[in-house]
Order: structure tokens, then sequence, then C-alpha cells
């Protein structure tokens, strides 16, 4: 693998860090006037998502960690595994539940997803920004109550429970974005 | 597409920095310092190994070939010369060039004011430097000494503290590479968890340096020996640096000869003794106090920003 200097920790680089794989968020460059160069880099590691501040000496080296980000589509859930599949070659990769994370609970089938592997497995997975599911569960609507503002829990085909606005009815298809687990509005 | 012409420097602040450039022009003359100048463009590579020189090459016009120049990191070595040659109290305001510094507290090219004071210790300087930075607005400055500070803020004893507890200290504290001279474990720990506390409520000088520290300074009689060294501190921001001037010429040499080795050892082999140094001291230097202030910290700090890019009109981006 690669070796990268200090001076080339651009906010992105993917490095290893006490043994876990880590992407460069910011550094910074630090000097006493008649002192040693350092630069204080923060680290995003990105198994556990923690920020990490450390100090290394300018000029220092890291480890460069072999991170690939590719957009899988998913295939099924076995139960322990979570499989995807690359569409221009047809590769299967296989996540499992603590990969999978937040992830899996978005997912129903042909889903697109970025999938993160480090040294070639799945490190992370990351479910489209929006997902279109349909409300499986939930309390009878109050029609035209769109202006109270009160919300109610609504569980979705995949399992996943989300609060929806009080009018939403059970077997509507509705939009979710994944990043905060939060109703978007109904599917047009 | 339109390149970035522009100053990153708003007018106001170009104002405020022919503003302060004036009151310090001012200040230097009602105190009888003279302003002097020196060259940018000189021949010896600065010695001090945390430091680096550009260099450039120079082609006279009646000879073949080139000789090899560098731009000064700092004016003190031709300053001293002058001392030596009886100039008395002397000042200058003049860009110095530092390599492999660029960030937002550095620009590799940037406006230092630095002065000497024959005939005072640092403690007199530190009064000047004081009275300086308060015709400037700042409130009253303290003192603090830097074995108080680092007590206060890490409770170690940065003089006595021994070299394993040093390295424990440090990877606590976030330093990632491991090192085992004195000097960069003290740095890391001085610059990430004391100096961005200082400065706050007042203008802070810290006083009194390992002797691993000392650059230029002279040491004092204290065991193990400390540096006869200050620095100012604004904001959590280092302004300025200054010291009893190192006057006597075997022990400059020989801090000469030791950079040299450590140099040679980095890889840092540009550098040659300035030898017109040495001989001046050998006339002699006079006893004296020296600080250099850096004027675009300065201005950060007046106006409370945390960019240096914001109080020059071009930095080395777009110059």
């Amino acid at each position: 693998m690669a070796i990268f200097s200090t001076n080339e920790f651009k906010p992105g680089l993917k490095v290893m860090l006490d043994g876990d794989p880590c992407a460069v968020l910011e550094n910074e460059f630090v000097k006493p006037g008649k002192g040693q160069a350092f630069n204080r880099v923060k680290f995003r590691n990105l198994k556990t998502g923690r920020v990490i501040e450390r100090t290394l000496k300018s000029g220092d080296v890291m480890e460069g960690a072999d991170i690939v980000d590719l957009e899988l589509q998913y295939l099924y859930s076995d139960g322990d595994l979570w499989h995807f599949m690359d569409q221009t070659t047809y590769e299967q990769y296989a996540a499992d539940e603590k990969t999978m994370s937040e992830a899996a609970q978005w997912l129903k089938g042909e889903e697109k997803c970025t999938v993160t592997l480090w040294n070639g497995t799945p490190l992370t997975v990351a479910a489209p920004v929006f997902v279109m599911l349909k409300i499986m569960e939930t309390d009878p609507g109050i029609r035209g109550d769109t202006a109270t503002g009160g919300s109610k829990p609504a569980t979705l085909e995949t399992g996943a429970v989300v609060k929806v606005p009080l009018f939403v009815e059970l077997g509507e298809i509705i939009k979710i974005d994944t990043r905060t687990g939060t109703y978007v509005g109904r599917a047009k | 597409m339109i390149t970035d012409w522009q100053p990153s420097a708003s007018l106001e602040i170009l104002g405020l920095r022919a503003q302060v450039l004036s009151q310090i022009r001012e200040f230097m003359a009602k105190h009888v310092i003279l302003e002097v100048e020196t060259p940018v463009l000189i021949h010896s590579a600065v010695s001090d190994p945390n430091i680096q020189s550009f260099s450039i090459n120079f082609h006279k016009p009646n000879q073949p070939g080139e000789e090899k120049l560098y731009l000064h990191t700092s004016p003190e070595y031709a300053m001293k010369r002058l001392l030596a040659a009886g100039s008395g109290p002397i000042y200058q305001i003049i860009h110095v060039f530092r390599d492999y510094e660029s960030g937002k507290l550095h620009n590799p090219e940037f406006t230092l004011l630095e002065w000497y004071r024959p005939g005072y210790d640092y403690h007199n300087l530190m009064d000047e430097v004081g009275e300086l930075i308060h015709r400037l607005g700042f409130k009253q400055t303290i003192r603090m000494s830097y074995g108080d500070v680092f007590d206060d803020f890490t409770g170690i004893d940065p003089h006595q503290i021994n070299m394993v507890e040093l390295q424990k200290v440090a990877k606590k504290g976030g330093l990632h590479t491991a090192a085992n001279e004195k000097s960069v474990l003290l740095d890391f720990i001085f610059s990430n968890k004391i100096a961005p506390n200082l400065g706050h409520d007042q203008p802070t000088f810290i006083y009194d340096y390992p002797a691993c520290q000392c650059a230029l300074a002279k040491l004092n009689n204290s065991v193990p020996p400390q540096a006869e060294r200050f620095e100012l501190f604004i904001s959590g921001i280092e302004i300025a640096n200054g010291f009893n001037e190192l006057c006597d010429v075997s022990e400059q040499r020989k801090r000469f000869e030791q950079e040299a080795r450590y140099n040679s050892q980095t890889g840092k082999t540009d550098h040659i003794i300035d030898q017109r140094l040495l001989d001046a001291m050998i006339s002699g230097l006079p006893e004296c106090a020296g600080v250099a202030i850096g004027i675009d910290r300065l201005l950060m700090v007046i106006k409370g920003y945390d960019d240096i890019n914001l109080v020059i009109a071009f930095p080395v981006d777009r110059a």
C-alpha cells in the first residue's frame, strides 16, 4: 500500500491509524516560531465513525488504507448476511449485521447502495439517501389534518418504524431520508 | 475563468496595517531606536534545524555560472553585525521568508518587526514590548515562567521531567509520532495543551525556556540551566519571541556546530556557518536583548481573526 506524508493529508485521504482505516477530515499546520513543525490532524475512523485527533511531526508518514466505495445492488438477506452485486462485473459481496448497521432497515431489494470496501471486504453500507416504502401498520389517519403538526409511529414494509404525520394512511407509500430516518413526504 | 485577483484582506484591514506600522515607527522614534534596513538576499542559510530557507540562484553579469543565495528567515544576524559595529538601539520592519510554512497562522512570506536594545536585559525588553502593545490598544501584559505555566496546565515540571514520563504525557495528549527528543515533546505539549489557553484576558509573556529551546539566547545559572528567552501570547497565538542575546562567540560557534551536525543527520545540508556573524561577535557584540514580533499575527489578534489570509493583501496562493 502507498505511504503518505503529512503534506499529502488532504481531506478524504484514507490511511491506517492504530490498525483501523480512517479518513482525513482536517489537517492543520502548527509550528512554534523556534520549534518543531507539527500537523494536527482530525481523522474519522471508518469502522466506528468516531472522530480522532492526532498530532504528527510534519513530514511523518502513514500507510494508506485500501478503501474503495462501490455502487452495489442489494440482492437479498439470508438472515445472517446481506448480499450485494456489482452490476458491471457481476461480482457479489456479503455484509454482516454489524457492517449493515442502520442501512439494513431501509432495504427490501434491488436498491443501489454505497458499499465501502476495506481490503476487498464490506466495511460499511449506506442505503440510498431516499427510499420509498409502504406503510404496513399505523393508527387510522385523520383526514385533512395537515395543520396540527402531530405525528404517530408507522411500521414500514421493511420493519423499520418511523414517525409520520397524522394524516398519513395505512398502505400508503412514503419517502424517507435514510440519513436521518425521517419522513419526507407521500409518494406522488 | 476569473482569477482570485482581489486582495484576501479587506481594505479596512489594509488601513489598520498602515496605521499600526505608523504607530510602531512613532513609538520607535520616541524611544530613539534607529530604523535600519538589512538585505533580504543573503549568503548563509539559517542554521536553526526547525526553520528552512528558500534558495535562489544569482547570476553575475560578467561571470559564468551562478551563486546560490538565500532569502533571509530573519534579519537577526545582519542586525547583530550592525550592533557589533556600534549602531546602538536599532529596529526594522521587514518581510522574511520561510519554506515549508503555510497554514492558518503561517504564510511563507510575512512581516516581522525586530528590534535590539544594547544594555537591556530581557525583562527590560518585555517592559518595552508591553508598552508598545499597550500603545496599540491591548491591555497591560502579565508574565509567567515557562515552568509555572507548564505546571499549571499539565502538572509536570518541564525542567526536571525525564524522557519516559514526557513521552507518556505526549502520547496521552495525542502525539502520534514516537519522538525521543525532549525539545520536540515539549513543543508538542506546549503548542497543543498550553499555548491555546494563553493571553485571552491579558497579553501574556512566557519566559525562561528549557535549555534545549535556547535558540540564540543566553543561558542562566539555574540547575538545569534555562534559556533567558521569552515569548508573547495573545488570544492563544504566539506573537513575539525575544531573548538576552548570546554574545559569547565560542558558545555561539558551539551551537552552530551542534546545529550543523544535527542538520547533516536530517539531510538539511544547505547551511554554512555565518562567519561574518562570528567575526562581528569576536569584534564585540554589546550585551543586549532583542525581540521579533509578527505583524500579521498582531493584526489578526487586534481583529480577533483566526486566519492570517484575512490580514495579508495577497497571501502566497494569490501572490
